[in-house]
């Protein structure tokens, strides 16, 4: 039950920072990656003050035995930098581009429900259906970043 | 239009979140991973997804409610038939490389992982290559 109330608290925060940063705003993601329009390099601050916060407490956090509320961490463990990173990341990178959207502002923005944002969210949804269809034929196709450690 | 402090403080609240998961639940705040640990769910390890998201759409409802205009409906961000297929890249691409803008950007980039790296200069550079074409070399086209 703590498990869960943590989880749900810290979605709500991560909400109410999208929405305060601005990346809930498709065109202001579009405008930190239109270096050759009009350059807005809000996204660079949002990334720095997660990392700024994160970097020192992730690091703080890694050093524990276990975490607070569960038996182990589940962190990925791969370090190698392989094809599948890379074209995915590569994928992910267009599709980013072409609606300004990325899966956390996608859902925040599902509560101001709008054709654009409802087909989205249903097409990233099949995306990811249409990857575990991939590795549940080719399971030499799973990415290796399950790994947990422990 | 530039929004420096906002941003900064946003991205902040950004970081506590992603903080708060890995200290109390040893999770990493990535979304395409919380959400995609759902396609399909696994007893024991789908309720908590499940409470983050719900977490995420009732912020979503007070930041919209604290913040005017920071989440309203996006019409016409593109094209329909496009923005199914940004959909279907972000779903499959971030299945593939493990991880998006949160869990490669923020988290992965925090723990100086290599990989993740690796995938933010890709995705940045793919995203900057889409916008480019979408915005600069196409214009007009719908």
């Amino acid at each position: 039950m703590k498990k869960l109330a943590s989880a749900f608290i810290a979605g709500f925060v991560f909400a109410i920072g999208l929405g305060l940063s601005g990346m809930t705003n498709p065109e202001k993601v579009i405008g930190f990656l239109d270096v050759a329009g009009r350059w807005d390099p809000s996204l660079g601050f949002v990334m720095a003050g997660a990392i700024a916060l994160h970097m020192g407490a992730a690091r703080w956090a890694l050093r524990a035995h276990k975490p607070l509320l569960a038996s182990a961490f589940s962190v990925p463990g791969a370090s190698s930098i392989d094809a599948q990173l890379l074209v995915g990341a590569a994928l992910f990178g267009l599709g980013w581009g072409i609606a300004g959207f990325c899966p956390g502002p996608a859902l925040v923005d599902l509560v101001a429900p709008s054709t654009s944002i409802l087909t989205f969210v249903a097409a990233t949804i099949a995306g990811m259906v249409l990857f575990r269809a991939r590795t549940h034929f080719l399971p030499e196709a799973a990415a290796p970043t399950a790994q947990i450690r422990t | 239009m530039f929004t420096p402090v906002p941003s900064l403080v946003g991205g902040a609240l950004i970081g506590l979140s992603a903080s708060g998961l890995l200290i109390l639940n040893g999770r990493v705040a990535g979304i395409s991973g919380i959400v995609g640990g759902l396609v399909p769910p696994r007893r024991g390890d789908a309720t908590w997804r499940v409470a983050f998201i719900a977490g995420l759409l009732l912020g979503g409802l007070v930041v919209g409610w604290l913040v005017p205009g920071s989440v309203v409906p996006r019409h016409g961000v593109a094209p329909t038939a496009l923005i199914a297929i940004a959909g279907l890249l972000v779903g499959f691409g971030t299945a593939l490389s493990g991880g998006c803008t949160s869990g490669h950007g923020v988290c992965g980039l925090s723990r100086l992982s290599r990989r993740s790296f690796a995938a933010v200069a890709t995705f940045m550079a793919t995203g900057g290559l889409a916008v480019f074409l979408v915005r600069h070399v196409l214009p007009g086209s719908w």
